[in-house]
């Protein structure tokens, strides 16, 4: 691979414009945040103030919508990562004639656009707690839950899928013939073989729930998320508070994904020594067998 | 009314006796060897992955989606008379959508017309601009990128996909408004007097839509020439294969998944995207999601709000189909 250097400085040119292109419009909005003209101003600074945060902490409606997005997003956890686990478990055992046609339908939520799902989950949940007298389920809360667990279901099982394609069923069959029960297999085997995809499941699962509007809009009905309050105030007008929001996720963001990465070093680097450790214990071991065995 | 619970009862049941049903007939056949479902899985966690997935495929995912169809067909009536005489199936729906109001004068709903196809035809033009602003970076990504610059890369992309959309549809606006800094850099710089119009005339909708799912494309094309053995491209290189050789004949066949599962994502998200349009569309814009969701929440007619969104459903599921058979792929292999 050896590019001229007019590739080169070409190619360096685009990703500087690209990456402007991502980066610069949040950039632009953070710095509107510390600005104190009332309309979102980047240029001039008039005076660097921390009012905006103030403003967007006192807003009792974004704070309210904000306890509903996390209830709403830890719900979603609670049944999507379980319908993707059956889901992807149902996957491996349905018979192969049947099984393109269940792909079928339990992936099209992700290829369905966000409002139909929002707008048929409240048509079928209206008609369906009306005849059936359950009208207390016909509620924002359940029916956001449900629109968003149609979708968010299917990323969990897809994710989760992808690990247990590597699942040795050997391992399954050895533990059933040492006398184990079917639910002490799935407890002690697969469950464990599975958490790292079912926690990457859980944290997808409660981001997708947490910045969904399109669904949740429909959903949500007469209660309010933090994205619907969010919407709100922006088609009234521009205000910097918004802009201070923006912040704050993306400095959240920024300290979780630095955690994860120290986290995920140390954890590496935990399992590194014990495999060192292990290697040297073997190569111990063998190194003291071995003049063993030449005298025996 | 009792015959629609039968139905929601029903559809699930049957399906379930069929898969059975199935089952002992592939069991008989010798189609299928070793214990049953329930013998495989014990009862208790048989009974949970049937139910979970149950409840899903049916209550979450079709019986809602049948639901909106069967709405759609229907009239407009106030509670009391559903199910009345008056709630027969009806195209009228439909019809409005082509023709407007029985009282209007023109001869189409030009309106609604329009706003469809430019839907349509904006997202097909914003889903092939973003593979192209996409593929370099992910061609870069994935064959030549060292370890410690790709992990800066990732983080880079993911970093603005953690703030919602709305958020970035705003941003687009604090950015391109009158008083905003791209204005203040043209007038600064001479080239225009006056500050242009970027929302009023969509080119803030059209940047933001593409902005907003960049990395729906990004990640399942470089996801797909990843997977790209190094030696085949220095192979062609060493034969003397120019750059575009390389890319036309190597790099995209063995990325095309990856193209089709981006091209139909981001064309999806595009098509069906209701942040976008309401927090960076002007008065007169035109696009399809605002319409559907007025059609529910400004006219109150939500038979036709349902007829609208299963047009936009079935425009998506033909793109669908189209890409699947332009690039000769199943489902399953784009949606990995």
């Amino acid at each position: 691979m050896n590019p001229g250097p007019f590739q080169r400085v070409m190619f360096a040119l685009y990703t500087v414009i690209f990456f402007l292109y991502l980066l610069g419009p949040l950039a632009v909005m953070a710095v509107s945040a510390f600005n104190t003209p009332q309309y979102p101003q980047v240029w001039p600074i008039e005076g660097v103030t921390l009012d905006w945060f103030a403003a967007l902490f006192a807003d009792q409606d974004m704070m309210t919508g904000l306890k509903m997005s996390l209830w709403i997003g830890l719900l979603v956890v609670c049944i999507s990562v379980p319908i993707g686990l059956a889901g992807a478990i149902i996957m491996t055992q349905i018979q192969p004639r049947v099984r393109s046609l269940y792909y079928l339908v339990v992936v099209s939520p992700v290829l369905t656009p966000g409002i139909i799902i929002g707008i048929s989950t409240v048509v079928f949940w209206r008609q369906f707690t009306g005849q059936t007298g359950t009208r207390f389920l016909y509620d924002g809360v359940v029916l956001t839950v449900l629109g968003q667990a149609s979708f968010i279901s299917a990323y969990c099982m897809l994710i989760i899928l992808a690990r247990l394609q590597r699942f040795d069923r050997s391992q399954e069959e050895a533990a059933l013939d040492l006398g184990a029960s079917y639910p002490q297999v799935f407890r002690h085997i697969l469950l464990p073989f599975l958490k790292p995809a079912l926690a990457s499941a859980a944290v997808l699962a409660f981001l997708s729930s947490f910045e969904n509007y399109n669904t949740t809009t429909f959903a949500i009905l007469s209660d309010k998320t933090l994205t619907t309050v969010l919407a709100g105030r922006v088609r009234q007008g521009s205000t910097p508070a918004i802009s201070a929001l923006a912040v704050v996720i993306v400095a959240v963001t920024v300290i979780g994904a630095i955690a994860y990465e120290i986290y995920k070093r140390r954890s590496d680097a935990a399992a590194a020594a014990r495999q060192r450790a292990a290697l040297d214990a073997e190569e111990a071991e063998l190194a003291g067998r071995t003049p063993a065995a030449a005298m025996g | 009314m009792s015959g629609s619970l039968a139905f929601v009862f029903g559809l699930p049941l049957a399906v379930v006796v069929f898969f059975f049903a199935l089952a002992a007939y592939e069991r008989r056949t010798g189609v299928a060897v070793g214990g049953g479902f329930f013998q495989r899985n014990g009862l208790a966690i048989g009974l949970y992955l049937v139910l979970a997935v149950g409840f899903w495929a049916f209550f979450i995912i079709l019986l809602p989606q049948l639901a909106m169809v069967d709405m759609s067909f229907r009239p407009k009536l106030p509670p009391s008379q559903m199910g009345g005489p008056k709630d027969l199936y009806t195209l009228e729906n439909y019809r409005y959508f082509l023709f407007g109001s029985t009282t209007s004068t023109a001869e189409w709903n030009w309106l609604h017309i329009k706003a469809f196809f430019l839907t349509i035809g904006v997202s097909i033009v914003i889903t092939l601009i973003n593979f192209a602003i996409c593929y370099p970076l992910a061609f870069h990504m994935a064959q030549s990128a060292t370890a410690a610059r790709l992990r800066v890369l990732l983080l880079l992309l993911i970093l603005p996909y953690w703030v919602n959309e709305i958020l970035r549809a705003f941003a687009f606006r604090v950015l391109l408004s009158s008083g905003g800094i791209i204005n203040q850099m043209l007038m600064g710089s001479g080239l225009t007097n006056e500050p242009i119009d970027f929302l009023g005339a969509d080119v803030g909708l059209y940047m933001g839509l593409s902005y907003a799912y960049l990395l729906m494309m990004i990640f399942p094309l470089y996801n797909a020439i990843e997977s790209l053995d190094k030696n085949q491209v220095e192979a062609a290189r060493d034969l003397g294969a120019p750059w575009w050789h390389i890319h036309a004949f190597i790099v995209l066949p063995h990325a095309k998944p990856g193209i089709a599962s981006g091209c139909t994502l981001v064309f999806m998200l595009t098509a069906g995207a209701l942040a976008a349009p309401l927090v960076l569309g002007g008065p007169r814009t035109l696009w399809f999601t605002p319409i559907v969701y007025d059609r529910f929440y400004q006219a109150f007619n939500w038979p036709q709000g349902a007829a609208y969104a299963f047009i936009l459903l079935v425009s998506c599921i033909i793109f669908v189909l189209v890409v699947l058979k332009a690039f000769r792929l199943s489902l399953g292999e784009i949606t990995r």
